[in-house]
């Protein structure tokens, strides 16, 4: 792999986050951390649904009049999304019972848009698919961040399995209601945006 | 190509294009992947049932193979109570509640379904030696935010409580959704639903129910809505409106 596609793969995961520094796709970031296994299938879809996006437009960004891009980006990417979604029903029928709601919305998730405008639509198709998995990987880190700490101390499990022990079930910990709760994701996204400036300072907005 | 795609014409034409591609990949995978969703709905469906008869150790893993064995769906009309002749596989109570011709609206509708479907699945779970020893009732109630669907198992009494086991809610994680917890769920077997004088005396008790309580389960705690949705759905769907006058004629008849 060349040096500039390792960077178009890794660049989104800290240095470019989508989430952390750009500040997008926040509303599904709150929805579906409540728990690891959630944030994980998300994760993967939206993974595969911004490399696929970015791939699919990127092939036909030469032919795509520039009157219609934006409604001809969002049939790609809707297909994708709804692909995804007759798969998981599929495949996982459990948890698509409680996440196809959120699966259906990655159609609006800024991330995938944003790509497909921003990169797709000017570089190669290659370089455009690795550049949708590094955005998906960094929106998925920061997913997989939020709802390790909201499972953990929100239900004292992690991909549900019990690590600390709930007093309901005759444990000792009682758990943090807030974390349970969507908007909590707020001061878990705020704290990692924060922790993440002061390892790279530059990163910081200047007044 | 690029010369011409910016005129009306090139434009219509490659949004056509477009369109049909997706069109093409959706409807593939839609029909292409519907035999596989609907046997995974099935298989959930069937899995609660088993949950709800206590078979699901039984099982141990196959949940089809037991479920045939053991399980026997039967419709019933809820009105007159009387088994009917009908494939259970083609019932969809969504579906019958949303038709004015398939269900009625009740008059005391505590559970706030807004409109019942006349007709009802209900599933004979015979033991090893063919007797019927287990019955699972569906109850479809409001909880917090939206229906609660789940199924009630109960001995062959048809009073006294075996499961009760949600399998479709939208509530609130960590408190309404307790109704999954294996703890509150084994607070239930041998609970009564009828006192003696056959009113509907099952109840979720805030605070906790007394230990010689037969009627009385703990509520959830700091999800009293949802704990309210749960008693409200076992009074409507074990009153007259619900399944009673079935109850009252399997006491009497037996299955026929």
């Amino acid at each position: 792999m060349s040096s500039d596609a390792k960077k178009v793969l890794t660049g989104p995961i800290v240095d470019n986050n989508p989430i952390a520094l750009q500040v997008l796709g926040i509303c599904s970031a709150l929805a579906v951390t409540s728990s690891m296994a959630n944030a994980l299938v998300m994760s993967l879809a939206v993974i595969f649904v911004t490399a696929f996006s970015n791939l699919f437009i990127s092939s036909i960004r030469n032919y795509i009049p520039s009157s219609v891009r934006i409604i001809v980006q969002m049939a790609i990417i809707a297909s994708l999304v709804i692909v995804v979604d007759q798969v998981l029903k599929a495949f996982s029928y459990q948890l698509s019972k409680e996440l196809s709601v959120f699966v259906g919305l990655i159609i609006t998730n800024c991330i995938v848009m944003g790509r497909a405008e921003a990169f797709a639509m000017k570089e190669k198709p290659v370089v455009s698919f690795i550049d949708g998995i590094g955005n998906g990987l960094g929106y998925g880190l920061i997913l997989m961040l939020v709802a390790f700490f909201r499972e953990l101390f929100g239900f004292g499990t992690l991909f549900g399995i019990e690590i600390l022990p709930l007093i309901q079930n005759d444990g000792w910990y009682q758990a943090n209601g807030l974390l349970v709760l969507p908007f909590s994701s707020f001061f878990v996204i705020g704290l990692i945006i924060w922790a993440i400036r002061q390892w790279k300072p530059e990163q910081v907005e200047k007044d | 190509m690029s010369s011409n795609k910016e005129t009306p014409l090139g434009t219509i034409l490659f949004v056509l294009a477009i369109c049909l591609v997706c069109a093409a990949l959706v409807s593939i995978s839609a029909v292409g992947l519907k035999d596989k969703q609907d046997a995974n709905k099935l298989l959930d469906q069937q899995t609660k049932v088993l949950e709800a008869a206590k078979l699901i150790e039984k099982a141990n893993g196959d949940i089809v193979g037991t479920y045939n064995k053991y399980v026997d769906a039967r419709m019933i009309d809820l009105d007159s109570g009387e088994f009917i002749d009908s494939d259970p596989l083609l019932f969809d109570e969504r579906r019958n509640a949303r038709d004015k011709a398939l269900s009625i609206k009740p008059e005391n509708d505590i559970a706030g379904i807004n409109r019942r479907s006349n007709t009802a699945v209900v599933y004979l779970i015979k033991s090893d030696s063919g007797s019927i020893d287990t019955v699972v009732l569906p109850i479809i109630g409001s909880g917090l935010w939206d229906l609660m669907y789940g199924y009630v198992g109960l001995e062959s009494d048809l009073n006294t409580v075996k499961s009760v086991i949600y399998s479709d809610h939208k509530e609130t994680p960590g408190l309404g959704a307790e109704v999954l917890n294996p703890k509150w769920k084994a607070l239930w077997p041998g609970k009564k639903i009828y006192n003696d004088a056959g009113e509907v005396k099952v109840k979720l008790v805030k605070g906790g129910a007394k230990p010689n309580d037969i009627h009385g389960v703990d509520a959830l705690s700091g999800a009293t809505l949802t704990s309210n949705g749960v008693t409200h759905t076992l009074q409507f769907w074990f009153g007259k409106e619900g399944y009673a006058p079935f109850i009252t004629k399997y006491r009497a008849e037996g299955v026929k």
